[in-house]
């Protein structure tokens, strides 16, 4: 490629503004040093590789003793795929933050060998039994790897201004909406283990409400940037406290709606929830009032009373949490949970080590109990390190959000890192029996393709906007980033598609 | 909106704290009850998977793991087969027994001990590895134990006097531990369930958990506790032909009938040669059931022996007697009861110039790389006959085997002192036929206790039943390297 580097507006800090503008573009002059910003994710990328790879080189040591030059060729076939990743960001987001792209190698690379780990123990377990030895599960999720990245590349080369998206925001909502009924289409919709959230195309199947996840943020986020401040004065007052206007409450209420659907149509307490939260810390964002979190809480109170004597699915897992030991639930209703449970106590503070534990008891250990898996053969000292990692990509995706100069990209990250953080939350929490189990995947680590797609979408997404942030700023546009004038009779309609 | 956006981020920052704080309480906190929970059961898996640790006896290994192409990586064999079962115990799926139970953290490798080559392991990634547990059985005297009790119910326990190791310990009926280890389930379990419900209880271990009455074994306490009372074995005692009991009709009367001495008096070294029942009986009634029981208690009597890694029963000589009651426990009878082991340790008491030396059956522990880490040194439990006490006894002892009733114990070339017993216990069941003594008198090397209940089948004495038993047993430990 010999096109000329992209023109970029300098960044605020003079010495890597300089290199960083210079060398945006490929290829590098050889006489050059890199970007400080793209050399760190370099380096700390290396870090991530190397750490996939002595992963792997400690299962298969455990495994069958010894070690192959095959483990260092595929630990650097891991490497470069997420390379393709690194220099996309290179080309496409120079300025953006060196620590995110890293932290999700890292995680997908620990849950590719996990994955990798289960299957071992799969086609032994079959062997024993003299059945068929079932499909690798680790190579179905090295192509939705290689999916996630190109998906990766594809957001970080096609939105090259994040503020551009605000523009798509009924189309995003319509889509979005669209695509968290899809599953309820006979014919397309599968039922997996008592939810039905998933499309099934030949052996892969996809979970759409992952992609919907972002596609109504993006619309939220748009429609707020708007109407922030309708929502936010105005209010009568009560007890210290400004009330919404009801008529403003409409977006709330139709949050509220659309989670509570996710629950009855698909039965996932989980996304419900996720989608709730998210909702709501948007709104709260961009509003500045509290008691748009408090109405909010309300309502969820309120739906929690009406659901549960209605969902016989959710007084089961909330059965299986609270009493978790207590007579047969330990064979029944909190069997997963309980074996999940054993298997962190099995890991203890440093764990049976990879290859030596028994992850595969706990039932779906590579994909809702994969925090399970890795509890037991890395200990506590790795569930601590996954978890300091998950919380540094949420606040660094919390840092571009706060570095954002516009509103839409502000609510846009804010939104993308709490989601994650929730996600995080809610799933390993449920693992771990801090709350009550939902049927949510870990981002990146879980087997599952929907999942580290969409997670993928949403860190190029960050990316793009701390890349922005990153920069100086810009002569503000002349032309608005949404027309108002479309918005104002925008809520009735959005209620009416749900 | 920079605020909330930071509030928002505290919020995170606090739930992955809450997860953080909740992984610790998890697998710190909690590791502990959680995996001991009964629905739990990785912990078995976990350990079968692992290569336990053998256990041997002299240059035999008794209990191994050998790698295995089933589910679990390691079986474990038992290659003396019901040999040692009673000694090894067993480890199945479910649950474990004798050394195997009680040596468990050592043989599987969580023992502290172990650290060292744990952390060696952990960078390796080698799998936990068990230590070797030494015990101090001698696979000759095992075997001679276990082929002279044949298919009788019973029991053999040989002990090291000098050191209290226990040379042998043989049980009849036992079981074959192999069968219990299997992997399958099943097989374990039927296994399990009909070895547990047979009425010969092989799975008892006869040596240590239970209890027998005496019989005329016990004289040898009742005759420490005259001699430490200043009497002297040639001193004439009463040995009327029937004993009248105080405050009862009832008589106890000798051994079929017979007459000890002039029928009147006897000497004490006779008495005990003859084992004369009314003498022994008015004995104990000249010394009181409190001089018995001091004595008896000093040998170990109510209670236990300390650190021995196999269950117990503990012997017991009542509290309360009356006279009766007392001339009857002084000649083994009424609610005395022993152990085999304690037999054992009474003679090897006698054997050791008065001083018990602690019973043990672990001599050494290594590590999985063969290093010792620990080695049992023998440790003395007490002094419950004086040095003068223990020669005059064993004077007497002697006596018994070369013109008493303990004639077929006589190994030639070899001085051995021993005492009989043949121990009623209910009318229409032959009686209890006990061997105790030790080899050679002068010199001794090893001490033993044998017990054939209901004298096998027939009814005969101890001195016809269990005297060539532990004959037998004596030769193999002396014919020892």
């Amino acid at each position: 490629m010999t096109r000329p580097p992209l023109p970029l507006p300098p960044l605020r800090r003079p010495r890597s503004a300089d290199l960083t503008a210079t060398f945006a573009g490929l290829p590098l002059p050889r006489d050059s040093n890199l970007p400080p910003y793209r050399r760190r994710e370099l380096t700390l990328l290396v870090y991530a590789g190397v750490l996939a790879t002595s992963a792997l080189a400690a299962l298969t040591l455990a495994d069958v003793g010894q070690l192959s030059l095959g483990v260092l060729t595929i630990g650097l076939g891991f490497f470069c795929l997420w390379a393709m990743a690194h220099i996309a960001v290179r080309r496409f987001a120079p300025a953006a933050d060196p620590v995110l792209l890293p932290v999700v190698v890292a995680l997908n690379g620990l849950g590719l060998v996990m994955i990798y780990r289960l299957d071992l123990a799969r086609s032994e377990a079959a062997k024993q039994a003299g059945k068929h030895i079932p499909p690798s599960a680790a190579q179905v999720q090295l192509v939705w790897t290689l999916l996630a990245m190109i998906v990766f590349v594809l957001v970080l080369a096609l939105v090259r201004d994040h503020r551009k998206l605000a523009r798509y925001a009924y189309t995003a909502g319509l889509a979005g909406i669209v695509g968290l009924m899809l599953p309820i289409v006979p014919g397309i919709g599968t039922s997996i283990n008592g939810a039905r959230l998933w499309l099934r195309v030949g052996p892969f199947s996809f979970q759409p409400s992952e992609v919907s996840k972002i596609l109504i943020l993006i619309f939220f986020a748009a429609y707020l940037v708007n109407k922030r401040d309708v929502l936010t004065y105005g209010s009568p007052t009560l007890l210290g406290l400004k009330i919404p206007h009801a008529r403003t409450l409409g977006p709330l209420l139709v949050a509220w709606l659309a989670s509570l659907g996710i629950l009855v149509v698909q039965n996932d307490l989980g996304s419900s929830l996720l989608f709730f939260g998210m909702f709501l810390v948007v709104l709260y964002v961009a509003t500045e009032r509290v008691s748009w979190i408090l109405s909010g809480l309300g309502l969820f109170v309120a739906g929690a009373v009406l659901a549960y004597p209605l969902f016989g699915h959710v007084q089961v897992r909330v059965d299986g949490w609270l009493h978790a030991f207590d007579g047969d639930n330990p064979s029944s209703t909190s069997y997963q949970l309980v074996q999940g449970l054993y298997g962190f106590a099995a890991g203890g503070i440093s764990g049976t080590g990879l290859g030596q534990g028994h992850p595969q008891k706990v039932p779906f250990a590579n994909t809702d109990f994969i925090m399970a898996s890795l509890g037991e053969e890395l200990g506590l000292t790795g569930v601590m390190a996954i978890l300091t990692m998950y919380a540094l990509l949420v606040l660094r995706g919390m840092r571009a959000a706060l570095g954002a100069k516009d509103a839409f990209g502000k609510l846009l990250a804010t939104g993308l890192s709490f989601t994650l953080g929730l996600q995080v939350f809610v799933q390993v929490g449920g693992v771990m029996r801090l709350i009550p189990l939902t049927g949510l995947t870990l981002p990146f680590v879980s087997y599952g393709g929907s999942s580290i797609v969409a997670n993928a979408a949403i860190i190029a997404l960050l990316l793009r906007v701390s890349d922005s942030a990153r920069r100086a700023p810009e002569p503000p546009s002349d032309a608005p980033l949404f027309d108002p004038g479309a918005v104002s009779e925008s809520p009735t309609q959005v209620v009416k598609t749900t | 909106m920079n605020r909330p956006a930071r509030r928002v981020a505290v919020v995170c920052m606090v739930l992955f704290a809450a997860l953080l704080v909740n992984a610790n309480w998890l697998q710190v906190g909690q590791a502990g009850s959680l995996k001991t929970q009964p629905t739990n059961g990785r912990q078995i898996t976990e350990r079968l998977e692992r290569e336990r640790g053998s256990i041997v006896a002299g240059d035999v290994e008794i209990a191994r793991s050998v790698p295995s192409s089933d589910q679990y990586k390691y079986q474990r064999q038992y290659p003396g087969g019901a040999l040692y079962s009673d000694v090894t115990g067993y480890y199945t799926l479910f649950t474990a027994a004798g050394l195997e139970r009680s040596q468990d953290v050592f043989l599987s490798g969580d023992d502290d001990r172990l650290l060292a080559s744990r952390v060696t392991g952990l960078f390796t990634n080698q799998q936990r590895r068990g230590g070797t547990v030494i015990t101090s059985l001698v696979p000759a005297v095992q075997q001679a134990a276990a082929q002279a009790l044949g298919n009788r119910r019973g029991a053999v326990v040989a002990l090291d006097p000098k050191t209290g190791a226990v040379l042998a310990m043989v049980t009849s009926p036992t079981y074959d531990a192999n069968s219990l280890a299997s992997h399958t389930e099943k097989a374990a379990t039927d296994a399990y369930g009909v070895l547990s419900s047979d009425k010969s209880q092989p799975l008892l271990n006869r040596a240590t958990q239970q209890t027998y009455p005496p019989g005329s074994t016990f004289k040898l306490i009742t005759a420490a506790a005259a001699l430490a009372a200043g009497r002297h074995p040639d001193d004439r005692i009463a040995a009327p032909n029937e004993l009248k009991l105080p405050l009862s009709t009832v008589t106890l009367p000798n051994f079929d009938g017979e007459t000890c001495g002039d029928g009147q008096t006897d000497t004490l070294i006779h008495a005990l040669a003859i084992s004369c029942n009314t003498a022994f009986g008015q004995l104990g009634i000249d010394l009181g059931d409190d001089a018995l029981r001091s004595q008896a208690e000093a040998f170990g009597f109510n209670t236990t022996f300390p650190d021995l890694p196999l269950p117990q029963a503990r012997s017991v000589f009542p509290s309360d007697l009356d006279g009766a009651q007392t001339a009857q426990s002084a000649i083994g009878q009424y609610n005395v009861r022993v152990t085999p082991l304690q037999m054992a340790e009474v003679v090897a008491t006698i054997a050791n110039d008065g001083t018990e030396m602690k019973p043990y059956l672990v001599s050494e522990l290594r590590g999985p790389d063969k290093r010792t880490i620990s080695r049992t040194s023998p440790k003395e439990l007490g002094k419950p006959v004086s040095g003068d006490v223990a020669a005059e006894l064993t004077t007497m002892m002697e006596s018994v085997v070369t013109s008493g009733t303990g004639r077929k114990a006589q190994i030639d070339g070899v001085t051995v002192a021993g005492k009989t017993g043949t121990a009623e216990h209910g009318t229409g069941v032959a009686p209890h036929a006990w061997f105790v003594g030790f080899a050679p008198a002068d010199n001794p090397k090893v001490a033993v206790a044998v017990i054939v209940e209901d004298g096998g089948g027939e009814v005969g004495t101890g001195g016809a039943i269990a005297a060539p038993v532990a004959k037998q047993v004596m030769q193999a430990a002396l014919d020892r390297p």
